[in-house]
């Protein structure tokens, strides 16, 4: 008997039948047209989505956002987390400064009110809301090694994706490299200092009441590159690959005004704005 | 030149500068070889970032380095890991006890948000850093994460970070055995409105010792 695909007619037929019996199954995957994404925050508008995508765990994906441009990440099943880096998408030489992110606003716990700022001392990105309050500023990336270590298995190809490696495709897809990777940041699995300057990996948030999600609302205040990838967490002491998946939810909206609240929380929160602004005219 | 107070590192003296107050230095020390940097007037911050000269696309990564030793604070014992995971150098001496790799190095664009855009064109260790990674034909794109040698960069239960009062004194020095040839680029740093020079850029001394044997 001839197999289906052993003409182009057949492996045509062959291709759309799959991709017709099986979409559906799968839900890691972005919303295309994304007018059609569903459970929306109250206060979105169909017609301003930008982005609907899930993340499994070890997926990535990366997406220019426009100015004032939101971007929810949602923790479905509350056990994810997603590592960030944010670059200015006109010259992404400029990119997130962890270090400076957190001495500018004298607090190396992220959460509602604080800024994401560039290496260029300007705002890429505000927190504008934050149900979890378990992130992280210290942390590597989990890489190939560390997955290596706890998983048996580390490489990009295998079951045990990591971040770094995640991070690196989604940069060269920009034409950017490893060079290019600066410290990150990660959501949704908590690192604190302790007095005697250790680390405690405090994990998870305490789960939302029912029907309801851990999110991370981001405001983009310039035109950003965002790149995310959903692993583990290099201090997760499990020794299972374990990371629930992520839905990222972006929208258009207005750019933050003079009178906004987190623009005007401090002098220094003021001055990253005042700084962009400047540099936008 | 003033003898180095403190214990002599075996090996001969292949190297001893003096870097000025606020001036940019950058050296190749070689696997085996070990850099003193000695803090000659005290609490002066050297900020400090290591390449990789064979493949400069890795560098010193603050992040390995602190999640590999699951605490936040570089003293000896320390191995600073590169942004492949692996080590650059080792901390083989500390009479100072602390150093940071939290705090980045200053920039004229974040002093502005600090202290004021008034402090827009003070000299900062970005511009430092620029100049001396240039001739190895590194630029903005490899600008990274940094050690602030003698500095002191606390984290308080609540999260808040600063940079406080430093714990060094004249003479007090840190020794980087290089586990690999590691390109060393530092700036003395010149920063006046904080403690991290106790509003006093002043100079360091670097020392590079060859191998033990």
């Amino acid at each position: 008997m001839t197999s289906t695909t052993a003409t182009t007619h057949g492996a045509k037929e062959h291709a759309r039948a799959k991709a017709a019996r099986e979409a559906a199954a799968v839900t890691a995957k972005p919303t295309i047209p994304v007018s059609e994404a569903t459970n929306l925050p109250a206060a979105v508008e169909r017609d301003d989505l930008v982005w609907d995508e899930t993340l499994a765990a070890g997926d990535y994906a990366s997406r220019v956002l426009e100015r004032g441009s939101r971007l929810r990440i949602e923790d479905i099943e509350g056990d994810a987390c997603v590592s960030l880096l944010v670059y200015s998408a006109d010259a992404p030489a400029e990119r997130l400064n962890v270090a400076d992110t957190v001495k500018v606003q004298w607090q190396a716990y992220l959460g509602a009110g604080a800024l994401l700022l560039s290496d260029m001392g300007r705002v890429l990105m505000s927190i504008t809301e934050d149900t979890s309050g378990r992130h992280d500023t210290f942390s590597a990336p989990s890489s190939a090694w560390s997955n290596q270590r706890k998983y048996g298995q580390g490489d990009n190809h295998g079951p045990f994706p990591n971040a770094r490696d995640r991070f690196q495709l989604a940069l060269a897809k920009h034409g950017l490299s490893r060079r290019d990777i600066p410290p990150s940041i990660s959501f949704f699995q908590g690192v604190t200092v302790e007095p005697d300057g250790s680390f405690r990996f405090t994990g998870a948030a305490p789960a939302c009441s029912e029907g309801r999600r851990h999110f991370v609302e981001l405001r983009a205040e310039t035109r950003v590159l965002v790149v995310l990838a959903n692993t583990p967490h290099v201090l997760d002491p499990r020794t299972t690959y374990e990371v629930s998946p992520v839905r990222l939810l972006a929208w258009r909206a207005a750019a933050t005004t003079a009178d906004d609240k987190i623009r005007n929380s401090s002098p220094e929160r003021l001055r990253a704005f005042e700084s962009l602004e400047d540099h936008l005219l | 030149m003033k003898t180095v107070e403190g214990e002599a590192v075996a090996g001969v003296v292949a190297l001893d500068v003096v870097v000025e107050a606020r001036a940019p230095w950058s050296h190749v020390v070689r696997a085996g070889e070990t850099l003193r940097i000695v803090d000659l007037a005290g609490n002066q911050a050297v900020d400090c970032i290591l390449y990789n000269p064979h493949d400069t696309d890795e560098r010193y990564s603050a992040q390995e380095t602190v999640t590999a030793q699951g605490n936040i604070f570089l003293t000896t014992g320390t191995t600073l890991l590169s942004t492949e995971g692996r080590a650059m150098m080792t901390i083989t001496a500390d009479t100072c006890g602390r150093h940071d790799t939290l705090g980045g190095a200053c920039s004229c664009e974040s002093n502005a948000l600090r202290y004021g855009h008034h402090t827009r064109h003070q000299h900062a260790c970005v511009e430092n850093f620029l100049l001396a990674i240039a001739p190895y034909g590194m630029g903005k794109r490899d600008m990274t994460s940094n050690i602030n040698w003698f500095m002191n960069v606390p984290v308080e239960a609540d999260g808040s970070l600063g940079i406080v009062d430093g714990l060094s004194a004249p003479g007090k020095y840190v020794d980087l055995r290089a586990d690999m040839d590691t390109l060393v680029a530092v700036s003395n740093c010149p920063q006046i409105n904080n403690p991290c020079n106790a509003f006093n850029p002043t100079p360091v001394r670097m020392i590079v010792y060859g191998p033990a044997s």
